[in-house]
């Protein structure tokens, strides 16, 4: 594989399309936020890629997360990753693989991922030989701890 | 330039011939900085190996060798750009020129320098004009200087063909106006705008103009006391120099007026306990050390491009950006940003790639050796304008050649199928 087909790996590809927890953001006012709801916006102001992570309480058969952004393939595919490891792991899943994926990113390529514990966020390993696209990787995963330490910390 | 010439000029670029994943290097991103031919390279070299010495001090030859050396750099520019010498100030970049200017105006609306600074004074009533177009450096000093003084920040807008709108032009710059801050050239759209008909204006309502004119100074001939403005800034580095040194400009009687920025040692007359004093332009505003030896390599880039000539540069980086023009426009699925007319813009081309966002774009670009910009260009109200976040933009200078347009085409055509669209499988 060259380079760039470790970067765009057809799983990132892949994500980036068909996106998982996207959707449409329910943004409560500050003061008809439920207990337990977490919101997120990170922006990064390199590239104006943005994306909102709401996780929290719902009624009925919803999942508790939903995310919108916009941005790269990188960090829309990213996003999709990390919404698919919570939706199956939970939070504390989530929280187990977060510092994984982070190291994994700034391994300049030498990482060796655990696909037990990263699930398709292992296709990434080919981002972290590319230091200017690091970033890209890893703003949603930002975005995605805060709300949930949020959700967490406002728990009644 | 012929194609001889061409050959030649990129003969003096040493960095050109290097590869980047394997490919020859297509450098389109000149807009973003210049590529430093031999002779600037040589000259700091040379000054640091031979003269190196503090300027405008001490009494020994390295120090008149240095001085003189940098006074020089200062005489060179001065011819460069259609100004006096004394008008010329060196300054960190363009950023720096243009926040000196505005803090400026903000140390005169505070009662600094005097009865002399009084035109500079701005207060609730008054209003700044800028354009939707600026780059960020051109736009937010600006909008401090309307937080600080209470006075009130409007902006022209953009036509959809990349243009500024003036059909407002009367109602935005008004007898309220006091300053009008607008780019020479778009760093993204290329757009060459209306210099003469925008001074004009301002002069009619007695408003100072600042010329943003980074990404004219290296593309075409600038003759700042031809275009009548009152201000204006530009960067070393985008025009074949060094990093570290840009200048500012100003008429001399605004210069000798306007409450210097940083002030310390270098730009005092006599110094007190109690208070000070200031030289008059250019040194009241060079407070400190300044980098010298970057002077003295852009001096030896402004030298360069004259032997050239600014109007054969013009000329051939006008024909590059109908070649950029014609090759982006035959890429489907691909749509330019700014006018399409060749002749009212310079030669650099942003783009919107319909399905793959500007730093995908680049990051396939890379792969097939050409350096292109993506992002939004420090201008996230223009990208805002046109529905977009970000762009890619490729920009010519006076190395550019066919090849690199031909390269970069080639490898544009590839960016939608690679990523599955037209048809393609990823």
């Amino acid at each position: 594989m060259t380079d760039l087909t470790q970067l765009y790996q057809q799983v990132i590809l892949d994500h980036a399309k068909q996106r998982v927890g996207e959707g449409t953001l329910r943004a409560p006012s500050a003061d008809e936020r439920p207990a337990g709801f977490g919101s997120s916006h990170q922006v990064n102001p390199t590239c104006g890629d943005e994306i909102t992570v709401e996780y929290g309480p719902v009624t009925g058969t919803e999942h508790p997360l939903v995310w919108d952004g916009s941005g790269c393939s990188i960090s829309m595919a990213s996003a999709s990753v990390a919404g698919e490891l919570l939706q199956e792991q939970g939070a504390d899943g989530f929280r187990t693989a977060a510092p994984a994926f982070r190291e994994l990113m700034h391994s300049r390529g030498k990482g060796e991922p655990d696909e037990d514990l990263l699930g398709d966020a292992a296709a990434f390993q080919g981002v972290s030989k590319f230091p200017g696209r690091i970033k890209c990787a890893l703003l949603a995963w930002v975005a995605f701890e805060d709300a949930i330490a949020q959700a967490e910390t406002t728990k009644e | 330039m012929d194609h001889l010439e061409t050959t030649r000029v990129r003969g003096d670029f040493p960095l050109l011939e290097r590869t980047v994943n394997g490919k020859r290097l297509a450098y389109l991103d000149s807009g973003a900085t210049a590529q430093k031919p031999t002779c600037v390279i040589d000259a700091e070299q040379d000054f640091l190996t031979r003269s190196n010495a503090a300027v405008h001090r001490g009494a020994h030859t390295l120090a008149v060798e240095a001085t003189d050396a940098f006074e020089a750099g200062r005489s060179a520019m001065a011819g460069f750009v259609g100004a006096a010498e004394e008008e010329i100030v060196w300054t960190k970049n363009a950023t720096e020129s243009l926040n000196v200017i505005s803090y400026g105006f903000a140390n005169a609306s505070a009662g600094l320098g005097g009865s002399d600074a009084e035109r500079f004074r701005l207060g609730p009533g008054d209003s700044i004009v800028v354009t939707q177009m600026e780059h960020h450096a051109n736009l937010v000093p600006w909008q401090q200087l309307a937080l600080r003084t209470g006075a009130e920040l409007r902006w022209l807008g953009l036509t959809d063909d990349g243009h500024l709108d003036l059909t407002d032009l009367s109602e935005v710059v008004d007898a309220s106006t006091r300053v009008v801050a607008f780019t020479h050239v778009s760093n993204v759209l290329g757009t060459v705008n209306d210099v003469p008909r925008l001074v004009e204006r301002a002069r009619e309502v007695g408003a100072f103009t600042v010329l943003d004119a980074c990404q004219s100074a290296a593309h075409l001939p600038l003759d700042l006391h031809g275009l009548g403005v009152d201000f204006a800034a530009f960067s070393g580095h985008k025009m074949l120099g060094p990093t570290g040194v840009g200048v500012l400009y100003g008429r001399k009687e605004l210069l000798d007026a306007l409450p210097p920025v940083l002030t310390g040692g270098s730009m005092i007359t006599t110094v007190t306990m109690e208070e000070s004093g200031f030289l008059p332009a250019p040194q009241r505003f060079e407070a400190g050390t300044q980098p010298v030896a970057q002077i003295v390599g852009l001096a030896a880039a402004v030298e360069y491009m004259s032997e050239i000539g600014m109007d054969v540069i013009a000329a051939h980086e006008r024909a590059i950006g109908a070649a950029l023009l014609d090759g982006v426009a035959s890429v489907p699925g691909v749509r330019i940003l700014g006018p399409r007319d060749p002749a009212v813009r310079i030669g650099a081309v942003a783009f919107d790639v319909d399905g793959v966002h500007a730093h995908d774009v680049g990051q396939f670009l890379d792969a097939q050796g050409v350096a292109a910009r993506v992002g939004h260009h420090c201008a996230q109200p223009l990208h805002r304008r046109y529905g977009i976040t970000a762009s890619t933009r490729a920009s010519a200078a006076v190395y550019t050649d066919q090849d690199d347009v031909d390269q970069f085409v080639a490898a544009l055509r590839g960016v939608r199928p690679f990523f599955g669209l037209d048809g393609g499988t990823p």
